[in-house]
């Protein structure tokens, strides 16, 4: 049997085309995900290996949870530590926000890792974890060094003046050196400034503290024995461990971030073998009708039942395993093109070689022959099925009517419990979103089931659209795409599968940044907001240095704070009283806000009935300290996207907060947005690079754009299913083509020029290419405005919006996917030979 | 035994091949299917091309009906020169000015047999002449059955569908290719019947190729074709003279 399949599968090479192209697109992007976390995951190891190479024990210091206090570790500690016995050498280290100005003024470095730290020299004036490759280690206040690549983008040389602005106000420092150094984020594309000791430990923590100390040891010293000598003299709120330890810490952190992105992008390459899946099962299916006569002559001469079956998934397998050899190659390719596109979008990689481990191989062989086999089993069956006299009858006639009432009633089940579900989950909200994702599945695969049910109304529907503007070409696709409605359900399926996903995600992204834009557009009546680049609190005295500024005519900071009612914990907005209704809209129910400037709360809606406050009732509150007080309900208003629920005067909270958090500040200036305006900010700023001044429409573009870039994300992500529901659609067509070679033949002998011939096999393409985005846009939006219900209750503004234009240019899209998979099966029933077309049988 | 020559009864030529030549492949394998054939089918008439098979009487067909190309002579419908025209103009010639009916796949399965009937008029953005086609489908006897699509018809039924389709758009000339080949033998005679008709009642010209001696005999003119020439002729045929030149060709077959 297994000869007959190799046979088989030679012999229809071209037919199985289409098939290995579709899991050698998976296979790869299942082993390329493998194989690029494995490498990364691999480099990211040994640089951290490598950090903690020469560390004996790594003591860190952290932050009280009662108190929020950060004790650190004093000088007294280290110099204590540095007598015991094996010890070499003892570093201590304090670490911050620190960023760069360019010499225009701009932040320099990726804005999630710019670290200031203190140069730490040893007894030979050497700091081991900075090479210096110009200059020397900053000394005295005044001084810095900057790592190279930060140096570089800034133009800096030794001896210039460098603006570094901390979580203070910006300062000018002389550049003294240029290093480089292992630590992984400067090489993941931070900037790191090193200060002197005492003027980082003023900086970050307190005079004569740190936050790390390493040890080295000396040689022949243990590090264990180092670190049970070590740990009584910790003070509290701090902790010790081996260089070892540590080093397998940060291992295992390092295998949870990739891990998170493994299964994401795994998660992709799954929905593009599943889509896979139905080109396969497209393909057996039409090579067993082939061969029906084949197959049914091996029964008469005595193969069983199984044996047939068998035949079929060993095919499928030999398809399946040359796939996905192939796929693995490619995925070997992909995951180093990843590596190096990484690179040109300055995400540094640490070095290292490609790790191809037998994991990716075993997965890529075991995923590519296990679905091909999959695809293949029902059509394997159906072969098994033939009656061995079919090989005496001229055709042999598939009972489809009746197992397609059987699958009809299973869709409709399935569909409808799936619709069930998704619309109960809508009605719940918030907590319904897992019971929306059930829906979801069972949705999808229901509609799956009914497509080919399906197919024939809707496309009857287009059918006179067809007639009219195709004539008679229009008129055959639209026959033509409705004969195999399971065929043309499978293919029209995969396209679905996509757009459902992609129409769900755009409903949802779009919707949420009309949500968002309404939010900025109706709630901030500020000019401008401003904000630290880096994220993390603005520093007060920026608050007070706008206050100086003659533009600015009103301005409140948005201060969090929380504080306890009984035991529920309210998340507070300090503001200014009589300058916040003038930087952003309110809409004060009861009361008035002029109750803030006494003192009082406002208080949103929602809070003030869950909680049952009325103006005028006093709550008693516990501040973040712990005191205890009372606070006045003065105002009620409605509640948006912009304000937290709770409002009240900073000088009620701030004597609380041991480090008050300013989350940003909005302002209004005088003369309302100009550049004029926008400079003085900034100036008064202290041209701050570490704070960005944002107008309304940097304000929405940030909003918008973390969106967007989702959105885009996704779309490439799941462009390698559509690309294999494309593939599908070629499949599909250049089987119509070649299974109805005759009919063409005499299509082209009474007439039908060759020009029409195209058209026709183009328009069946585009019609079941334009069917399934129907499908998956319907389900799709469905989806997005169940999603969307959910969200509702955490961003009070959103409302669905249809992206109709969106909608419309995906099946635009898809009709163009149907002109262009129909290209090479069109041209091939433009030129197939009438006369043999004709005589053949 | 013949009265009236073909060529007096009718005046003028529907098709004409001239020196017609066609060879396929080169060198050693080389054959030649058609050698120097010169033939003319009159309007009004209906022509049965016989002889064994590889004697090259598909090809002639083909040829003349505009399917194939040849390598030599030439070939005209009507005043039309075949040669000279590149594949758009030959499938309007097809569409205008021929119909067709095959031994098989004749129809479109997925339209009904009224659809199929008009398929060439559509094709070519024609309305069909409803009193011809009304007579027409009288004729072939499936006023009732116009709703249904090909799978719904018996074998017989199919064909008479396909020579409606071919008399429908009034072609200059009609191509059968073994259009009874798949038929049993009372449905061919009925197909036969109306392609004979349909030259009495209609004028219509028919060029039919088939290897059973009967169906020639429903034929104005038989003309017997071997090894790629004319080698015979017989006006009035029927089917034990057809049978017996047939049975000639046998023996020297054999012979020779």
């Amino acid at each position: 049997m297994f000869r007959t399949a190799l046979r088989n599968v030679l012999a229809h090479k071209a037919r199985l085309l289409m098939t290995v192209l579709a899991v050698m697109l998976g296979v790869a992007f299942v082993s390329g995900t493998l194989i690029f976390t494995d490498t990364l995951s691999h480099a990211f190891r040994n640089q951290s290996a490598k950090s903690y190479d020469h560390v004996a024990v790594g003591i860190t210091s952290y932050v009280d949870s009662d108190n929020g206090q950060e004790t650190g570790l004093p000088q007294r500690t280290l110099d204590r530590i540095g007598k015991l016995d094996g010890v070499a050498s003892v570093t201590g280290r304090v670490n911050g926000f620190a960023g760069v100005a360019d010499p225009d003024g701009k932040l320099i470095g990726a804005q999630w890792s710019n670290t200031g730290s203190n140069f730490a020299p040893g007894k030979d004036g050497r700091d081991p974890a900075y090479d210096f490759t110009d200059g020397s280690g900053p000394v005295r206040d005044g001084q810095i060094a900057l790592d190279e690549d930060t140096a570089a983008k800034g133009e800096y040389e030794v001896g210039d003046k460098v603006r570094v602005a901390t979580n203070g106000p910006v300062r000018e420092f002389t550049l003294t050196g240029v290093f480089t150094t292992d630590d992984g984020a400067v090489s993941a594309g931070g900037s790191l400034v090193l200060f002197d000791t005492s003027l980082a430990q003023r900086l970050y923590l307190k005079p004569g503290h740190y936050q790390e100390v390493t040890v080295t040891a000396a040689p022949g010293a243990d590090d264990e024995k180092i670190l049970d000598a070590v740990k009584p003299m910790l003070p509290e709120n701090s902790e010790a461990k081996t260089g070892a330890a540590l080093a397998e810490d940060q291992a295992w952190m390092i295998e949870q971030d990739m891990s998170s992105l493994n299964q994401m992008l795994l998660s992709f390459a799954g929905i593009a073998l599943f889509v896979g899946v139905f080109l396969i099962a497209n393909t057996f299916t039409m090579l067993v009708a082939q061969r029906t006569r084949d197959l049914a002559l091996m029964r008469a001469v005595g193969a069983s039942r199984k044996q047939i079956t068998r035949s079929v998934l060993a095919e499928a397998g030999l398809v399946g395993l040359l796939a996905s050899v192939v796929g693995f190659g490619l995925g070997v390719a992909l995951a180093a093109g990843l590596r190096s596109g990484m690179a040109a979008f300055d995400m540094k990689v640490p070095a290292g070689p490609l790790v191809i481990g037998a994991t990716p191989l075993i997965a890529a062989l075991a995923v590519g022959i296990l679905v091909t086999m999959f695809a293949a089993w029902l059509p394997g069956r159906r072969a098994g099925k033939i009656p061995p006299v079919a090989a005496m009858n001229s055709v042999h006639a598939a009972p489809t009517t009746k197992s397609l009432v059987v699958r009809n009633s299973i869709g409709a089940a399935v569909t409808a419990l799936g619709v069930a579900l998704i619309t109960v989950g809508a009605a719940i909200g918030e907590q319904g979103r897992e019971i929306i994702g059930g829906g979801a599945f069972f949705a999808l695969v229901g509609v799956i089931v009914l497509i080919p049910l399906l197919s024939r109304p809707v496309i009857a529907l287009v059918r006179p659209l067809l007639v009219r503007a195709f004539g008679v070409a229009g008129k055959l696709a639209g026959q033509n795409a409705v004969r195999n409605p399971r065929r043309t359900g499978a293919t029209a399926s995969a396209l679905a599968i996509g757009l459902t996903l992609v129409t769900g995600l755009t409903v949802l992204g779009v919707s949420m940044g009309a949500a968002l834009d309404k939010a900025t557009t109706d709630q901030i009546k500020a000019d401008y907001m401003i904000e630290t680049a880096a994220g993390g609190g603005v520093d007060r005295s920026a608050l007070a240095a706008l206050d100086r500024s003659p533009r600015v005519s009103a301005l409140s900071p948005d201060q969090s704070a929380y504080f306890r009612v009984k035991d529920d914990y309210v998340s507070a907005t300090g503001v200014i009283p009589g300058d916040v209704e003038r930087v952003l809209h309110i809409d004060v129910v009861k009361g008035s806000l002029n109750s803030l400037g006494k003192g009082q709360m406002a208080v949103d809606e929602r809070t003030a009935t869950e909680q049952g406050w009325k103006v005028g009732a006093t709550v008693p509150v516990t501040f973040d300290d712990g005191k205890k007080g009372s606070l006045q309900v003065g105002a009620v208003y409605k509640e948006g996207a912009v304000l937290s629920s709770v409002l009240v005067d900073t000088k009620v909270i701030t004597p609380h907060e041991a480090r008050p958090y300013i989350s940003r500040i909005y302002v209004k200036t005088d003369g309302g947005p100009s550049d004029a305006n926008e400079k003085a900010l900034i100036d008064a700023l202290g041209k701050n690079p570490a704070i960005s001044v944002m107008d309304q429409k940097d304000i929405r573009d940030e909003l918008g754009g973390a969106v967007n870039m989702m959105l885009n994300i996704m779309y490439g992500l799941l462009a390698m299913a559509l690309l294999i529901a494309v593939l599908g659609v070629v499949n599909t067509l250049a089987m119509s083509v070649f299974e109805r070679q005759q009919e063409i033949g005499m299509l082209r002998a009474i007439g039908l020029d060759r020009p029409r011939v195209k058209r026709m096999v183009r328009l069946e393409a585009v019609v079941i290419s334009v069917f399934g985005a129907v499908v998956g846009v319907a389900l799709g939006s469905f989806l997005g405005w169940a999603i969307g219900q959910t969200i509702k209750d955490e961003l009070p503004l959103y409302a669905l919006v249809v992206p109709w234009g969106r909608i419309g240019i995906f099946l635009v899209l898809a009709a163009l996917v149907g002109v262009l998979a129909a290209m090479w099966p069109a041209r091939s029933a433009a030129k197939l030979n009438m006369l043999n077309a004709i005589k053949a049988e | 035994m013949i009265t009236t020559p073909t060529a007096h009864r009718a005046t003028a030529v529907a098709a004409r091949a001239e020196d017609l030549s066609k060879v396929y492949g080169q060198g050693e394998t080389r054959v030649i299917a058609l050698d120097h054939v010169t033939v003319n089918f009159h309007q009004g008439e209906y022509t049965a091309i016989m002889g064994p098979s590889g004697s090259g009487k598909s090809t002639l067909m083909h040829c003349v009906a505009g399917l194939d190309t040849f390598s030599g002579g030439s070939v005209r419908i009507g005043d039309t020169e075949l040669g000279p025209l590149k594949d758009k103009q030959l499938t309007r010639l097809r569409r205008d000015k021929i119909g067709f009916i095959f031994q098989a796949f004749n129809l479109l399965p997925t339209l009904t047999a009224l659809e199929n009937i008009t398929l060439p008029m559509d094709i070519a953005g024609r309305r069909p002449d409803k009193e011809w086609l009304g007579k027409v489908i009288d004729m072939v006897g499936l006023s009732d059955r116009l709703g249904h699509r090909p799978a719904q018809l018996s074998g017989g039924q199919q064909q008479r569908v396909a020579v409606a389709r071919a008399l429908a758009s009034r072609p200059e000339i009609i191509f059968g290719d073994e259009p009874t080949g798949n038929l049993d033998s009372r449905s061919g005679a009925q197909v036969l019947g109306f392609l004979r008709n349909s030259v009495r009642e209609l004028g219509q010209t028919v060029v039919m190729v088939t290897h059973d001696p009967v169906a020639a005999s429903y034929a104005d003119r038989v003309i017997f074709l071997a090894d790629g020439r004319i080698v015979d002729e017989m006006l009035r045929p029927t089917a034990d003279g057809v049978l017996d030149r047939m049975k000639e060709f046998d023996g020297r077959g054999r012979t020779s």
